[in-house]
């Protein structure tokens, strides 16, 4: 489920990086996640992207609507647990600026998590995003994610608006406890 | 016992007017240079040191001065960017040292005023006002070019420096607890759009 297959089927985060490319999405800010592990991997390897780790997902943020206001289009990589620091800079830059600050997010705490804390954590989520009135789609099958990215992005940025996707364990595996054998 | 002793060095510096130095500073900015002005007080001094399309004023988001400065740096890279940023936003984000310095933007100046306090919420003490030594963890996030301005004449100096040579520069200040006479216009989305504009991101919309 995670790599490409040899029919030639993209993976998820190919799809992800391609369609980033398509828009001309050029800055990539993250702090690190296991599930994005291989988007951020691919997004590295590509010369196109400038990409690099941040120390806070709030600093992700400041970093790419920066480079919005100069002209250049970004997207935050990040975890449920990273978008729970967010709401003060979301409510306080991204959506009075009117800032298309584009987040992928990967959903932990659902389907099988084993952590309660990033449980609760995941149950904020999308009550936060609502009550900020940010535009979200959820990603959970291989064959809608180039449709959802792409107009999630053109959206964002004809609407000035931020917007996230958030990529559910349907989609990406998800992360699952090792189980003592 | 230690607790009570920790006086630091950098405290025993001049005091100096944020309204001054930030006067001072936009003076200096002959080339559209970008300036985005941290929540509370920085901006508002900023605001106060006259109008240019140039600057971009924080309404909140507190610690993301410098954040929000780098980023306009990577999109524009030709165009020198400001950051001004009070020392308590810094401390609340000062892992944003780290990340630019492994980075290393050129074209990037980040500026600090310290007054040892959040000063906007009461004037609660901050820890630069006695063990945090702000160019001292500058550094050692690997910033080299961190400078003390001892004066008004070594910050221009340093301004100087900062606008002819590579960067990054990290500068910082010790400054009173002067209240600013100007008050940030309020309105975000007038702000980012000047502020698009001033940087020729976007052009005042008319019929071909
Ligand atoms: C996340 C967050 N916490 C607290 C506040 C309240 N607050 C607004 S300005 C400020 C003080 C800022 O201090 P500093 O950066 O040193 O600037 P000064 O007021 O001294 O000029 C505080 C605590 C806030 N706006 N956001």
């Amino acid at each position: 489920m995670n790599s490409a297959d040899p029919n030639g089927q993209r993976a998820w985060y190919e799809i992800v990086r391609d369609v980033l490319k398509e828009n001309d999405v050029r800055l990539v800010t993250y702090v690190p996640d296991n599930v994005l592990s291989p988007l951020m991997k691919a997004l590295h390897e590509d010369p196109f992207f400038t990409t690099f780790c941040c120390t806070r997902e709030e600093e992700a943020v400041g970093i790419v609507t920066g480079a919005w206001m100069g002209g250049m289009l970004g997207v935050v990589l990040m975890q449920t647990s990273g978008f729970a620091t967010l709401p003060n800079a979301l409510a306080s830059l991204a959506v009075p600026y009117q800032i298309p600050l584009l987040m992928i997010i990967s959903e932990r705490g659902s389907l099988g998590e084993f952590n309660l804390g990033q449980a609760m954590v995941c149950r904020t989520m999308r009550p936060s995003l609502d009550s900020m009135g940010i535009e979200h789609h959820t990603l959970r099958r291989l064959d809608e994610v180039a449709f959802i990215v792409d107009r999630t992005i053109s959206q964002a940025v004809s609407t000035q608006a931020p917007a996230a996707l958030i990529l559910n364990a349907l989609l990406t595996g998800g992360k699952v406890e090792k189980k003592e054998k | 016992m230690a607790g009570n002793n920790k006086q630091a060095q950098h405290n025993h510096r001049k005091v100096m007017s944020r309204a001054d130095l930030s006067k001072r500073l936009v003076g200096k900015l002959k080339n559209d240079e970008a300036v985005i002005g941290g929540i509370g007080w920085t901006n508002f001094e900023l605001w106060g040191a006259g109008f240019r399309p140039q600057n971009f004023y924080m309404l909140g988001s507190m610690g993301l001065a410098f954040p929000i400065a780098h980023g306009v740096a990577i999109a524009q890279p030709n165009r020198r960017v400001f950051g001004l940023e009070g020392d308590g936003s810094l401390l609340m984000q000062i892992g944003a040292l780290g990340t630019i310095a492994s980075r290393g933007p050129k074209n990037l100046v980040m500026i600090v005023w310290d007054n040892g306090a959040y000063q906007i919420t009461g004037g609660q003490p901050s820890t630069s006002a006695t063990v945090a030594d702000l160019v001292g963890l500058a550094r050692a996030s690997g910033l080299e070019k961190a400078f003390w301005a001892d004066d008004e004449a070594h910050f221009d100096k340093l301004i100087d420096r900062s606008l002819s040579e590579d960067g990054p520069f990290f500068i910082a200040a010790k400054i009173d607890s002067q209240k600013p006479a100007a008050t940030t216009h309020r309105d975000p989305v007038q702000i980012r759009e000047r502020f698009m504009r001033g940087l020729g991101v976007r052009k005042e919309p008319h019929a071909l």
